[in-house]
């Protein structure tokens, strides 16, 4: 047993990504892998699918409301369409690719080999295709798929008119569930991992943000989705077993479901646009080279926002008969989140201040995303304001603020993560000026189809219906053209991410000098990360400018990567 | 301390969900590489059981909404709940934690047949509490379609209830495993969580006794 003239290293049978020259082992993301880094890229590939599917829900609606009447689609099957849109896009498409991301980054941020419990998150993934066929399946049951909004309020939603026990609303609150149940297993797996897998030295406060924000993300979920699983079981035994907890005629108070829902699903919001803002936090000061500003209260503003989002949720019910005097606490409250958020922000800017700012187009999506966020703030704050809310409520107003935070800045921020991190984890360069083209086409996109939605809010335009009133018309023209747009913007982006995976350039280990436990792994990192040889951390994140290395023996981790 | 992630066998398969030999709860880095992983499984545990919690949390906070506000609460020819058995039923399913005490505290001495007898009693109280509780089911007047006080009371009970049979089936997991050579060798964490979920559903229990059976005026 000498030494071999060939260097086969044998770690290139479990990589996540073959290594050059390796076969290529693509299968693995067809099986119970329980690589964390294979289930992230299939819960991110799955996830973009899906996006596609929301999105061409969301260009038949704008169709059929380029125009007044409603004329291209029925609107009963226009009920339909955007039930399907927002179900898909927050359960099949944010979440996942958020879950995705979290099993990417956090086990090689924090030096851990893997999650805590591979099984349970391979299991939880393949959760996910199971309750998109559900889903999607309810397209073809008889009676089309649920057709009360991704709200799911009785009493619509416990009309059975066909009397069919397998029927649209019925598929989407099992879809519900199961998504429920896996988004629980994930969030055990990844609150277990960043609370006991961290790396030698590695503190709470020397932690990357993104872990912050992802730990506060996932509590959110512990808290909040066992209240909408007790509300969805009410709902599915009222829609199909008889009772009547949330119908009147029964004694049972629809009220109810609304606050069970809202309980879950505002926070629901923070659980989409914390990792996000953890995004931002990574992604600033790699680009601008300067320190995170104001670390520890980013990283403590993470779990002002968990507790906030816990007692804002009444101002969905403004106008649903809520009591005065609730309506004034969560006025108070609703505004109060605007504190931490608002610290974030701050500090997002006093990074990029007087920064030597490298406009990749990462960098432009997230700023891009920033930007965006302030607007919605903004509207989120008019929005909270009980007068204001009463007068604009149920209108295109609301439409257009969560359009705001939900696609010009969540999905804003998960497109500048692919581009930082997609090398990291494929080992392939994207191509920057397909990047840039799929960032002006998404920024411009994204104005020309929520600002106006505003607009026509403020003017009176109720949501969610097929035809409206021609003085409308200008604006609908707009945001149509904006979300034909957007439709548009994902064939750079696709076309960027399969020709780059399969025939982009070899990425380094660390393309974009950026500091962190991952960018001192090879690209990709192989399956357990550092394996044997975790290093200590020794500092804190983000040290850019200021010449201390991140974690003990540095210079070995690099000349390895080198010899790599 | 720089191997305590290391990804040597043992630690690998306790990361891959801790069928085989679950260590004690150690704090990682204060015991060898295998002892660091087998806390995990109850860590991640208890985060478990207290997001259930909250189901149950919900589920009360709907009980107790609903009947406060409901104009009719019982459906017509119905007096109310008896009493007497269920609470024959909550005194057995009670006592079974302080049973399952017993039994750890004999596995935490070495103490294997004591263990088992201790853990085989516990789950014959709780076969007898599901027993008992499908007893009252069928004895009842009135079904799940009766009111909001009907579908409450079953949907209550019967959630609880899969519960109860649940945690009787890991007891008998655990026992099952009780009689593998070595089974402890890493620690007990598989028998102390179970043990946890057992006590969680008799606290659930107490508080949905009082709601169903002890607070039946309005």
């Amino acid at each position: 047993m000498s030494t071999t003239p060939i260097a086969f290293d044998p770690r290139a049978l479990r990589a996540p990504h073959p290594v050059p020259g390796a076969p290529d082992n693509w299968r693995r993301f067809f099986t119970f892998n329980t690589d964390a880094k294979v289930i992230g890229i299939q819960y991110i590939a799955l996830a973009l699918l899906f996006l596609l599917v929301g999105g061409l829900l969301a260009m038949i609606m704008r169709g059929e409301l380029i125009t007044p009447p409603a004329d291209l689609v029925d609107p009963s099957v226009y009920n339909g369409l955007y039930t399907m849109h927002g179900t898909v896009m927050l359960f099949l498409f944010l979440f996942p690719i958020l879950n995705g991301f979290n099993n990417l980054l956090i086990p090689p941020m924090i030096g851990a080999p893997d999650m805590a419990f591979p099984r349970l998150n391979a299991l939880a993934f393949w959760m996910f295709p199971v309750f998109g066929v559900v889903l999607m399946a309810s397209f073809l049951v008889p009676g089309g798929p649920a057709s009360s909004g991704w709200w799911a309020y009785p009493p619509l939603s416990t009309q059975n008119p066909l009397g069919l026990l397998i029927n649209g609303q019925f598929l989407w609150i099992l879809a519900v569930a199961i998504s429920g149940v896996s988004s629980i297993l994930g969030a055990v797996n990844f609150c277990t991992t960043i609370i006991r897998m961290r790396a030698p030295g590695m503190g709470w406060f020397r932690m990357p943000i993104f872990c912050w924000t992802a730990l506060a993300a996932q509590t959110i979920q512990l808290a909040g989705l066992p209240v909408l699983t007790a509300g969805a079981v009410m709902l599915l035994f009222d829609l199909s077993f008889g009772t009547s907890f949330f119908k009147p005629e029964g004694g049972g108070d629809p009220m109810l479901y609304q606050h069970f829902f809202w309980f879950y699903s505002h926070p629901a919001v923070y659980v989409m646009v914390l990792p996000v803002f953890g995004f931002f936090s990574e992604i600033f000061p790699v680009y601008a080279r300067k320190p995170l500003f104001g670390y520890h209260v980013v990283a403590i503003a993470s779990f002002g926002i968990v507790l906030l989002s816990l007692i804002v949720w009444v101002h969905h019910m403004f106008t649903s008969g809520t009591p005065q005097w609730m309506r004034h606490v969560f006025m108070v409250t609703t505004m109060l989140i605007a504190v931490p958020t608002g610290i974030k922000v701050f500090a997002w800017l006093a990074t990029l201040w007087r920064g030597k700012l490298w406009l990749t187009t990462s960098m432009l999506f997230a700023m891009g995303g920033v930007f965006n966020f302030i607007f919605a703030g903004i509207t989120g704050i008019m929005l909270a304001t009980v007068p204001v809310d009463v007068h604009v409520g149920n209108t295109y107003f609301v439409v257009g603020h969560f359009h705001t935070v939900i696609f010009s800045t969540i999905t804003f921020g998960v497109y500048a993560a692919i581009y930082h991190w997609f090398a990291k984890f494929t080992g392939r360069m994207l191509y920057e000026g397909l990047g840039k083209v799929h960032f002006a086409l998404t920024f411009v996109g994204a104005q020309l189809n929520f600002l106006p939605m505003h607009w026509a809010g403020l003017m009176g335009m109720p949501r969610r219906v097929a035809s409206y009133d021609p003085e409308f018309a200008l604006a609908n023209v707009l945001a149509s053209l904006g979300a034909f747009l957007l439709g548009v913007a994902m064939i750079p982006f696709l076309l960027n991410l399969v020709s780059s995976w399969v025939r982009g350039a070899p990425a380094p280990a660390n393309p974009w000098q950026a500091i962190g436990l991952e960018w001192l792994l090879p690209s990709p990192p192989p399956a357990e990360n550092f394996e044997h040889d975790v290093p200590t951390v020794i500092s804190g994140p983000y040290g850019y400018g200021l010449g201390h290395p991140l974690v003990a023996d540095q210079a070995r981790y690099e000349s390895r990567l080198k010899e790599a | 301390m720089v191997d305590s992630f290391s990804g040597d066998s043992a630690p690998a398969l306790d990361r891959a969900g801790g069928s085989h030999s679950p260590g004690p709860e150690h704090e990682p880095g204060h015991g060898s590489a295998e002892h660091a992983h087998g806390g995990y499984n109850l860590t991640g545990f208890v985060i478990f059981l207290a997001s259930e919690s909250l189901i149950f949390a919900a589920l009360f906070a709907a009980y107790i909404v609903l009947k406060g506000s409901a104009p009719l609460w019982l459906p017509a020819g119905v007096e109310g709940l008896e009493v007497r058995e269920p609470l024959i039923n909550t005194i057995v399913l009670v006592s079974s934690s302080g049973v399952a005490w017993l039994a750890e505290r004999a596995l935490h001495r070495r103490q294997l047949v004591r263990f088992r007898l201790w853990w085989l009693l516990t789950m014959a109280m709780g076969t007898w509490f599901v027993v008992g509780q499908a007893r009252e089911w069928l004895g009842l007047p009135f079904g799940l379609g009766d009111g909001v006080f009907g579908a409450s009371f079953y949907l209550l009970t019967g959630f609880h209830g899969l519960h109860v049979i649940t945690g009787v089936l890991l007891m008998a997991l655990m026992l099952w495993r009780s009689f593998r050579p070595g089974n402890y060798d890493g620690g007990e964490a598989g028998v102390t969580s179970v043990g946890l979920f057992w006590h969680f559903v008799d606290v659930i229990w107490i508080v949905l006794f009082a709601l169903l059976y002890l607070w039946q005026g309005r």
